[in-house]
């Protein structure tokens, strides 16, 4: 293909039948098709309802808190002692991290379209809360699904969704995390389709999901460009956000896509580390393949079976990636990269000791790279990391790795 | 009227027998197991038996590690299968031993796209006509993506048999119709295999509708578990599908040959009562 003079959009994606590439698409059971249609057409309606708009804005501002401020960490820049580092406090919000974006704005298409239950998977229970908390807000019911390892590792948010007035569904088949959460929100949505709304959590799933999920998450970059407009007078020049599923990277990059100077890195968990079969790098250990109605990067072996993701953040413990960013990859738009169990660990401790801030396990693995990153960039380099969320959750898992270093004693003393 | 934009039924192992049971003024039954449950000996004693017992067509699920749009029994006998080792050579090496003792029933492939589209579409194609697979069932493959595998699958002489449901009204069927052949499975309920059986009248509406669109063979599933459930379907669809209840029979059993010896009682009991359905 010759370059011509006008390049064009990356923004535009996907087409009409739900790809960016050769990723993405609507792979799933008839009985959902229609379904998914009506969501297609009532997702258009309603972009182009002022109304929409306005509800949305209201309930962002007064009710979530938008917008997240974009903090210039000093002490992280000055330990580091390169890049200038910004990072987009997402978990300032309601509920404690970007999840509620998204869960927000998919409860109000929910109530466009008169369903009056809401389903939904999660893994850190992130999602789970934000979704029980909009469900609350409108009076619908809710059910999560969440694995059975999932609970375990993030009790507090259990919890919290159950005061919500959620009921929490334990899933136990596989590996009992996100991914199996997942099949079984799918098979929840089959069997109720007519009063079913399934809100789901990330930039994943059959067209349209990948596409809104995205549109409703793109405040955070449309924010960031604002606000470093603002205190630094430019573009940034890298952004770098951790990947599940991939929604809070997909917020921030996205409004930059066009942006050629604007470096854009994506961080999978390595959990144990790429070369042992311990992570969830669907992009940097996978291989293109169909799940939960998009083709896209997936861990699997030769025969096609889908393999067990691990991280020790339940929010980043999933085999698959939002088909944008697998096409983002493909096109090479995007840098992906991992970090593993112990980089995250390692950031998650500086933050909370340089900056006071307690960042969620997912978050610290966008930290990581920038630990990696920011010491062999120059002073004026603008970095924003995406700080998708706080890690109030992940005390357990922290503290059972941690407690010695970190001097955490259980009686307090 | 029926809507096709390549016609590959000229006489195939499914139209043929669609039309042998329809002479005999019956419905076809059509029976599901899962490849390799619960271990390859096993599965292979009960398919091989299994048109003996009184199958018309046989559907051979392809074990996939997220079976999204199953229930727990079929949930179960997946990873049974791929526990024990099931792979899509050895279900497809199953279909080629059933070949060598029965040219006429018809054998349909039951799965997820993601071990073909791993395996790449035309190989998987190739190979899998060359061990006598009629027709595929894809669950995940909805006639929006009929040109990853249906439109290849027609032209190697392969059936697509699409799942018609609840919710594909009016609107959507003929594009559902579009491109299918052997016969159109009508999945009878929302939801996953193994849930509850809607009443028999709300079927009958329900497949009536769909014979004004065509004339292919319609093939009624989804909760049918007994003789006399299948009776009431019979009586007025094409075929009539038995999955969960036949999968429950093998992991029930005290020995996989008992679990063979049971699925084949079963299977005998539809049969005969598919016979007698429309005295
Ligand atoms: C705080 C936080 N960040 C990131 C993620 C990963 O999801 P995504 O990649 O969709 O942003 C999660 C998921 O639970 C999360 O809770």
């Amino acid at each position: 293909m010759s370059q011509t003079t006008a390049t064009p959009s990356l923004r535009q994606g996907p087409d009409a039948k739900g790809f960016f590439g050769d990723f993405g698409g609507r792979f799933v059971a008839e009985t959902l098709m229609p379904l998914i249609l009506h969501l297609q057409r009532e997702y258009e309606a309603a972009k182009q309802d002022p109304a929409f708009a306005e509800e949305l804005a209201g309930l962002s501002a007064d009710y979530v808190g938008r917008q997240s401020p974009l903090y210039f960490a000093e002490r992280l820049t000055e330990q580091l002692g390169g890049a200038k580092i910004y990072l987009k406090r997402e978990d300032l919000m309601h509920t404690g991290a970007h999840k509620i974006n998204n869960a927000l704005g998919q409860v109000l298409l929910a109530r466009r379209m008169g369903k009056q239950r809401i389903i939904a998977e999660t893994g850190a229970g992130m999602h789970g809360v934000a979704t029980a908390t909009v469900a609350a807000r409108f009076g619908l019911d809710c059910v999560i699904y969440m694995g059975s390892t999932d609970i375990h590792r993030q009790q507090p948010n259990v919890q919290r969704m159950q005061l919500l007035g959620a009921k929490v569904v334990p899933v136990t088949a596989g590996d009992g995390t996100l991914k199996d959460a997942m099949n079984e929100a799918l098979r929840d949505w089959v069997t109720n389709v007519d009063d079913t709304f399934y809100i789901i959590g990330t930039v994943a799933g059959p067209h349209p999901y990948p596409q809104l999920v995205r549109d409703f998450q793109s405040i955070i970059g449309q924010e960031t460009r604002v606000q470093l407009q603002e205190k630094e007078g430019r573009l940034p020049d890298s952004l770098v956000a951790c990947i599940g599923g991939g929604s809070n990277a997909m917020g921030l990059f996205h409004p930059f896509l066009d942006e050629e100077s604007v470096e854009i890195i994506g961080v999978e968990a390595a959990g144990e580390g790429l070369e042992t079969p311990r992570h969830a790098a669907s992009l940097k250990g996978g291989l293109p393949g169909v799940l939960h109605g998009n083709r896209t990067f997936l861990l699997q072996d030769e025969e096609g079976q889908i393999g067990d993701a691990h991280s020790i953040s339940a929010g980043l413990d999933y085999p698959g990636i939002g088909p944008e960013h697998a096409w983002l990859h493909d096109i090479k738009r995007a840098e992906y990269v991992a970090a593993t169990d112990q980089e995250a660990l390692d950031a998650f401790k500086m933050l909370c000791r340089l900056e006071g801030i307690i960042p969620a396990l997912e978050s610290s693995h966008a930290l990581a790279e920038v630990i990696k990153r920011a010491p062999g960039l120059p002073k004026d380099h603008l970095m924003v990391v995406n700080l998708s969320g706080r890690g109030d959750k992940d005390m357990a898992t922290v503290t059972h790795h941690l407690a010695d270093e970190l001097g955490l004693n259980p009686d307090g003393e | 009227m029926s809507i096709s934009a390549i016609d590959t039924t000229a006489s195939s192992r499914l139209d043929r027998r669609f039309a042998a049971v329809r002479a005999e003024n019956r419905a076809a039954l059509v029976t599901y197991i899962t490849a390799g449950d619960p271990g390859y000996d096993a599965s292979l004693a009960t398919f091989l038996g299994m048109a003996d017992a009184g199958a018309d067509v046989i559907e051979l699920g392809m074990p996939f590690t997220d079976p999204m749009a199953d229930g727990l029994a079929i949930q179960h006998a997946t990873q049974r299968a791929l526990k024990a080792g099931q792979t899509m050579d050895r279900t497809l090496a199953m279909v080629s031993e059933f070949r060598k003792r029965d040219q006429d029933t018809p054998i349909v492939l039951m799965g997820y796209y993601n071990p073909i589209y791993r395996r790449g579409v035309s190989r998987f194609l190739e190979q899998a006509s060359e061990a006598g697979v009629d027709g595929l069932i894809v669950v995940d493959l909805p006639p929006e993506h009929d040109d990853e595998l249906c439109v290849p699958a027609s032209e190697a002489g392969i059936s697509f048999i699409r799942l018609a449901t609840p919710t594909t009204d009016s609107e959507r069927l003929p594009g559902v119709l579009a491109n299918t052949s052997g016969f159109l499975y009508y999945v009878s309920s929302n939801g996953v295999t193994g849930g509850a059986a809607p009443t028999a009248e709300k079927v009958e509406a329900e497949v009536g509708r769909i014979r004004e669109h065509t004339d292919i063979p319609v093939a009624v599933g989804f909760g049918i578990r007994t003789a006399e459930q299948a009776a009431r379907i019979g009586r007025f669809s094409d075929g009539v599908v038995v999955g969960s209840a036949l999968i429950d029979l093998q992991a029930n059993a005290e020995t996989p040959e008992q679990g063979t010896q049971a699925v084949h009682a079963l299977t005998r009991e539809l049969a005969d009562a598919l016979k007698t359905a429309r005295q």
